[in-house]
C-alpha cells in the first residue's frame, strides 16, 4: 500500500466525519469546542459562515453528519444505543444562547456596488445562499417569489412547531439586510423576459412546487376532500387553511407525510393515522420524524398499496387498500407482492396525498436556451451547476430534484462561486480550494489545547414542551432546545475528530508505547502489503472501508505504521505515550472558499 | 488538558475470551513509567498472554521486588494478587506462598538490578528449588528507578548515558538459570511481541521454574549508542533460534514446516510443546548444547532470543518435598488435628 500523502487537504477532511459529510463542510468539532466553551456567539458565526442558516438547520436539518458521527461507531459494542454526538441540536444551542448583538459581527452591505446585476428567482434557501455570498461584494442582487414571504419551504412548507417564524425572520433579515432585494409575490411566468431584462446571470433556485398525485378510483368523485400535501401544508402555513376533519388519512412514507399527519393531529384531526405502501423501515422520512409522530399517537400502518377513494353522494367515505409483502430476488431487489388477503378498507374525512414532489418549469420556454433532460430536469454541470445558457445557475430542488435545506444552501456558494468567476472572466471549472491549516496542540508533556478527555456518556435528549399543549397549537414549539448545562454535557461527547493524530517516522524507535497504550487498538507496526491484506492484519482487523488507512515507512526494522482512523478517540494517549514526539495532536481546520476574491485563481496568483 | 486516565472504550469487535473477557478486562492502572519505557512492552504481551490462556485474573499471583520493572505489576491484571516484597526478596515470598497455597499460578517480577545484584542469592535459590512459577526479568542494565547506574547485568564495556565505561563482568541470568536448574529458559525482546507473548503463554503453563530473561530497553537512561540494551543494538543483534506457536496440544502435528523443521517437546501432563526451528543446529531439549550456544552467541555479541531450554521431565518444589495435595487454606480441622492416635504413633517413631 502507498504511503498516505497528508498533505492531500481531502485525507484530513475525510477523518472529520461529520465535516466531510455535511454538504456546506460546517467545521462541526470547532463550533461544539467553542460551545463547550460557553462561546455561543463564536459557534454561531462558524455556522454561519457555512450554512448561512444555524437557528433554521439547528431544528430542521436532515443532518447527513449524525449518521456518519465516530462517536455512533466507537459507542458500538460499549454503550447500550450507540448513538452520534447530537451536532444538529447543539446547533441550535449556538442561535438560541449566542445573544441579541449579532448584527455588529455580520458583514456589511457593499460600500460601493460593482455594477453586476444578478436575479434568483424563487427566496428558498439557494437563491438566499446565492444573495448572501454575492451582495457583499457588491453584486445588485433581486430575489423573486411568489409567495409573501422570503424563505421558501422553509417558510411555506416546514410547520411552525417545528421551526417558529421568529427563527426564519431573523435568518432571513441578516441575508435581506446586506442591500439584497426581495421582490415578494411577484411570480416569474417567462424566462424569456427575465432575460431580456440584461441581468449578468440568473439563478434558479425555484424548487420542486409539484405535489405528485394520485390517480385511482374515486379521486375526481371525492376531489373536495382529497389534498395534495405540499399545497395544503402551505396553505396551513399562510393562514388559509385552519381546520381538518376529525378522521384523516395521510398516504406517504416521507417527511411531507410527517409534517400533515402532525399538522393535521393540531388542528382538528382526532384519529389520524399514516399508511404507507412500502415497509415502515424503508420509509423515506428520518427515523426521528417516525418517532415524533408515534410519540404524538399516530399509528404508521405499513404495506398497504392503495385501491380506491370510497365515496357516497359526492362525498369521501374512506379508502380501500390491498395487503402486500416484500419479496427479493437474487439480485436483492425487492418488489412488494400482493398477499392474497382480502382488501382493508378505512373510514376517513379527508385525505392528504404525500407521495413524492416534482419538478415543474411551466414558465421556462422551450426556446429560451435552457436544455432539459428526459426527467425535465435542467442539463447542469455537476459542478459549477452552469445550464445550457453560459449565464443561467441552477441550485437547490430545482437542480437535481427534491433534496433538503443544507444541500440547498451548498449549491448556493457554488453556484456563487461560479457567478462569481464568470463574470470576472475566469474559468467556473477551476474549483477554489478549501483553506487548510494544521496547528500542533501541544503545550506540556501532558497538556494539550483541547480538552482531550472522553466522555462515557450516552446522547442526551432534547426536551419536549408539554404534548397536551403542543397538540392544540400548531404554533407551539414541540422541542425546547438543550439548556446551557446539557449542551455542555452533550458537547463533552464529542471526540474533536479534527484534531489529528501526525506521525513522524524519523522520529519513532518503535518501542510500542502507543501501541501498547491506545484504547482502540488503531496503530499497528506491520510489514506492508496490498491494502486489503493489510486490513486483515492489523491490531484489530479494518473492516470499516469507508475509513482510511494512515500509512508511514521510513522506519529503521523496515516496517511501516499502520493507523486506522475508523474509531480513533483522537485521545492523545498516543501523543502523551511517545517519548520521542513521533505522535502529535494537530488541529486540523479547513474552511471552504466561498465567492470573492479568494475564488478567483488570477487574483490568488497575484497575492 | 492534563494527564488522562485511558478511556474505558473499546474497539466494537474487540474478542472475548472462553470466560467472557476481553483483552482489556486484563489491563491494571495506567502506568506511571516514563513513555517509552520496555517494561509496558512486557506489561502488555503479559495482558494478551493471560487474556488467551482463558485465565481467571483472581487465580493469579503478581509477586514483585523493587524497581521501575517491580512496579509494572500494578499496571496489568488490576484483579490479581499482588504482593511488592522489599529489594531482591520477590523468590522467597513467592515460594512461601507457592509453599501455602499451591493452586494459584505465581507470577514473578523483576528487574536486573533486583535479580542479579541485590537479589542474586535469591534468584539462584529459587531456580535450584524448581518453584513452580513464571519469573520475568525485565532487564534493562541499569537500575532505572534510582536514576541509571549499571546493574550487575551491564555488559563490559558498554557505556553509560554519560560515557562511563562498565569495567565488571556481566551475569548472564540466562546461563545461571539454566545452572541452577530452571526447567524452563528462555530469552526475548519487549520489541517483539510476536516472540514473547508466546513464550509467556508457555511458561506460564510449564509446571516448574520457568524463567524469561526479556531485554527490556529504559529509554530515560539506557538507550543511547554505546548500550548493549538499547532498541537499535538489540534489534541489530537479535538472533532467534525458534519460534513458539504456542498451543497446548495433545495430537500429533498436522502444520508442516518445511524450512528449518518442527521440535515437539512433550510435557508432563501429556501436553505437546511445538517450536518452529530457526536455527537447524538448535535443540532446546537438550541443555548441555544449550548452555555452549549462548555462550558462543555472546562471544560473537549475538543477542540469543527464543525458548533456549525447555526440560521434558521437569519436576517442582511439590513434588521434591512430597507435600499435601491441598493448599492450606482448605485444610480443615480433620486435616490438621488427625487426632491422638497418630500423634502417638508419630512420637513412637522418633522415640
Ligand atoms: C413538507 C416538507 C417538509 C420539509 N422539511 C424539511 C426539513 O425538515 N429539513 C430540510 O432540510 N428540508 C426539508 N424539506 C425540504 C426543503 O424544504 C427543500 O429541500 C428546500 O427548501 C429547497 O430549497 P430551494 O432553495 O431549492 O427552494 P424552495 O425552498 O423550494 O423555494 C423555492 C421558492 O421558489 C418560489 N418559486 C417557484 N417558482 C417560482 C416562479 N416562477 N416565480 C417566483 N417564485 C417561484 C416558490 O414559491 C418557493 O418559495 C421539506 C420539504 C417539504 C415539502
Ligand atoms: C534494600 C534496598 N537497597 C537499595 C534500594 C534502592 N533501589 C531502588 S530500585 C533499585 C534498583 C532497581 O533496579 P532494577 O531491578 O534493574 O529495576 P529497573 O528500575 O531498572 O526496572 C535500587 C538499587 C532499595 N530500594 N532497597
Ligand atoms: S488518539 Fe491515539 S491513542 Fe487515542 S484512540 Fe487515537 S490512535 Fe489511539
Ligand atoms: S510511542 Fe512513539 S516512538 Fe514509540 S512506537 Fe509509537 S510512535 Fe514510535
Ligand atoms: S527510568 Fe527507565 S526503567 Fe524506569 S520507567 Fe523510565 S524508562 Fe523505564
Ligand atoms: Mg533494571
Amino acid at each position: 500500500m502507498r504511503v498516505t500523502d497528508i498533505k492531500n487537504p481531502d485525507y484530513f477532511h475525510k477523518v472529520v466525519d461529520c465535516q466531510w459529510a455535511c454538504p456546506a463542510h460546517t467545521p462541526v468539532p470547532e463550533y461544539i469546542r467553542l460551545i463547550a466553551a460557553g462561546r455561543y456567539a463564536d459557534a454561531y458565526m462558524v455556522n454561519w459562515k457555512s450554512n448561512v442558516f444555524p437557528g433554521i438547520l439547528g431544528r430542521t436539518c436532515d443532518r447527513p453528519c449524525e449518521p456518519a458521527c465516530r462517536r455512533g461507531r466507537v459507542e458500538e459494542d460499549n454503550q447500550a444505543k450507540p448513538e452520534p454526538v447530537a451536532i444538529c441540536r447543539l446547533k441550535r444551542v449556538a442561535a438560541d444562547f449566542k445573544g441579541d448583538d449579532m448584527k455588529g459581527r455580520m458583514p456589511k452591505p457593499a460600500a460601493k456596488k460593482n455594477g453586476r446585476k444578478i436575479a434568483c428567482v424563487g427566496a428558498g434557501p439557494a437563491s438566499l445562499t446565492v444573495a448572501r455570498d454575492l451582495a457583499p461584494l457588491g453584486y445588485q442582487v433581486t430575489v423573486f417569489d411568489q409567495d409573501p414571504r422570503a424563505g421558501g419551504m422553509i417558510w411555506s412548507q416546514i410547520p411552525r412547531f417545528r421551526l417558529p417564524e421568529e427563527v426564519i425572520d431573523e435568518e432571513v433579515g441578516y441575508i435581506l439586510d446586506l442591500g439584497v432585494e426581495f421582490r415578494g409575490g411577484v411570480k416569474i411566468d417567462s424566462m424569456k423576459k427575465l432575460i431580456a431584462q440584461g441581468y449578468d446571470a440568473i439563478f434558479i433556485g425555484s424548487g420542486a412546487p409539484r405535489g405528485r398525485d394520485l390517480e385511482i378510483p374515486g379521486r375526481k368523485a371525492a376531489a373536495n376532500n382529497i389534498h395534495i400535501g405540499i399545497d395544503w401544508l402551505s396553505s396551513v402555513s399562510f393562514g388559509h387553511t385552519t381546520k381538518i376533519g376529525k378522521r384523516v388519512i395521510v398516504l406517504g412514507g416521507g417527511n411531507t407525510a410527517m409534517d400533515c399527519c402532525r399538522t393535521s393531529k393540531r388542528i382538528g384531526g382526532g384519529d389520524v393515522k399514516v399508511i404507507v405502501r412500502s415497509g415502515f423501515e424503508e420509509m423515506k422520512a428520518s427515523p426521528w420524524e417516525k418517532e415524533d409522530a408515534q410519540h404524538e399517537g399516530i399509528p404508521i400502518l405499513n404495506f398497504l398499496v392503495p385501491k380506491a377513494f370510497l365515496h357516497a353522494n359526492g362525498k369521501l367515505t374512506g379508502m380501500s387498500f390491498e395487503k402486500v409483502k416484500a419479496v427479493y430476488d437474487d439480485k436483492g431487489k425487492r418488489s412488494l407482492v400482493p398477499t392474497g388477503e382480502p382488501e382493508q378498507t378505512f373510514e376517513c374525512d379527508d385525505v392528504l396525498v404525500a407521495v413524492g414532489q416534482e419538478n415543474a418549469f411551466p414558465w421556462i420556454e422551450k426556446d429560451a436556451g435552457i436544455e432539459f433532460d428526459q426527467w425535465g430536469l435542467p442539463v447542469l454541470d455537476k459542478a459549477t451547476l452552469q445550464s445550457s445558457a453560459r449565464n443561467v445557475f441552477f441550485g437547490g430542488d430545482a437542480a437535481f430534484g427534491p433534496k433538503n435545506i443544507i444541500w440547498a444552501v451548498a449549491h448556493g456558494h457554488d453556484a456563487a462561486i461560479s457567478i462569481d468567476k464568470l463574470l470576472n472572466a475566469e474559468d467556473l471549472r477551476e474549483r477554489p480550494a478549501p483553506s487548510v491549516n494544521l496547528l500542533s496542540q501541544k503545550m506540556g508533556i501532558h497538556e494539550w489545547s483541547y480538552d482531550n478527555e472522553i466522555a462515557g456518556d450516552a446522547r442526551y435528549k432534547v426536551p419536549w414542551r408539554d404534548i397536551k399543549l403542543t397538540l392544540k397549537n400548531v404554533k407551539a414549539e414541540v422541542e425546547l432546545g438543550f439548556d446551557v448545562a446539557t449542551a455542555w454535557k452533550e458537547a463533552q461527547r464529542c471526540l474533536n475528530c479534527d484534531v489529528q493524530t501526525v506521525f513522524a517516522s524519523k522520529l519513532c524507535i518503535e518501542c510500542d508505547a502507543c501501541v501498547d497504550i491506545c484504547p482502540m487498538d488503531c496503530i499497528s507496526f506491520v510489514a506492508n502489503g496490498e491494502e486489503s491484506e493489510l486490513r486483515a492484519r492489523l491490531n484489530a482487523p479494518a473492516k470499516n472501508l469507508t475509513q482510511d488507512l494512515y500509512l508511514q515507512d521510513g522506519l529503521k526494522t523496515g516496517r511501516v505504521m499502520v493507523k486506522d482512523e475508523d474509531v480513533c478517540l483522537h485521545c492523545g494517549l498516543c501523543a502523551e505515550r511517545c517519548p520521542t514526539g513521533a505522535w502529535d495532536m494537530q488541529k486540523f481546520l479547513l474552511e471552504m472558499t466561498d465567492a470573492g476574491p479568494g475564488c478567483r485563481s488570477r487574483e490568488r496568483k497575484a497575492a | 488538558m492534563t494527564y488522562v486516565l485511558k478511556p474505558k472504550l473499546h474497539h466494537p469487535m474487540l474478542a472475548k475470551n472462553k470466560l467472557g473477557f476481553t483483552r482489556r478486562d486484563y489491563e491494571g492502572k495506567v502506568s506511571t513509567l516514563c513513555a517509552g519505557c520496555g517494561h509496558d512492552s512486557i506489561s502488555a504481551a503479559l495482558i494478551q498472554a493471560f487474556f488467551q490462556l482463558d485465565i481467571q485474573p483472581h487465580r493469579v499471583a503478581k509477586l514483585s521486588g523493587i524497581g521501575c520493572s517491580s512496579k509494572t505489576p500494578d499496571y496489568f491484571l488490576g484483579n490479581s494478587h499482588g504482593f511488592n516484597t522489599v529489594h531482591g526478596r520477590m523468590p522467597s515470598v513467592l515460594t512461601g506462598a507457592n509453599l501455602a497455597n499451591r493452586d494459584l499460578i505465581y507470577l514473578g517480577v523483576s528487574g536486573d538490578g533486583d535479580s542479579a545484584s541485590i537479589g542474586l542469592g535469591q534468584f539462584a535459590h529459587v531456580m535450584r528449588r524448581g518453584v513452580n512459577m513464571t519469573y520475568i526479568l525485565e532487564n534493562n542494565g541499569v537500575y532505572g528507578l534510582t536514576k541509571g547506574q549499571f546493574s550487575a547485568t551491564a555488559d563490559k564495556g558498554s557505556k553509560a548515558k554519560k560515557g562511563m565505561v562498565n569495567a565488571d563482568a556481566a551475569v548472564d541470568t540466562v546461563s545461571l538459570a539454566l545452572l541452577m536448574g530452571a526447567t524452563f529458559v528462555a530469552r526475548s525482546f519487549s520489541g517483539d511481541k510476536q516472540q514473547l507473548t508466546p513464550l509467556v503463554e508457555a511458561a506460564i503453563w510449564h509446571q516448574g521454574a520457568a524463567f524469561i530473561d526479556v531485554i527490556s530497553p529504559c529509554v530515560a537512561f539506557n538507550n543511547h549508542p554505546g548500550s548493549t540494551k538499547s532498541y537499535d543494538y538489540v534489534r541489530e543483534h537479535n538472533e532467534a533460534v525458534n519460534r513458539l506457536d504456542f498451543w497446548p496440544s495433545r495430537d500429533a502435528i498436522t502444520v508442516d514446516y518445511s524450512e528449518g523443521g518442527v521440535i515437539e517437546v512433550p510435557q508432563h501432563d501429556g501436553s505437546i510443546i511445538k517450536l518452529r526451528k530457526l536455527d537447524a543446529e538448535y535443540d532446546p531439549s537438550d541443555k548441555i548444547n544449550a548452555i555452549t550456544h549462548i555462550a558462543q552467541a555472546a562471544a560473537k555479541g549475538e543477542v540469543l532470543t527464543g525458548l533456549l531450554y525447555l526440560a521434558p521431565d521437569a519436576e517442582d518444589l511439590h513434588q521434591h518435598l512430597n507435600t499435601f495435595e491441598a493448599p492450606f487454606n482448605r485444610l480443615g480441622e480433620k486435616e490438621l488435628c488427625p487426632g491422638s492416635a497418630l500423634l502417638d504413633k508419630i512420637n513412637a517413631g522418633l522415640r
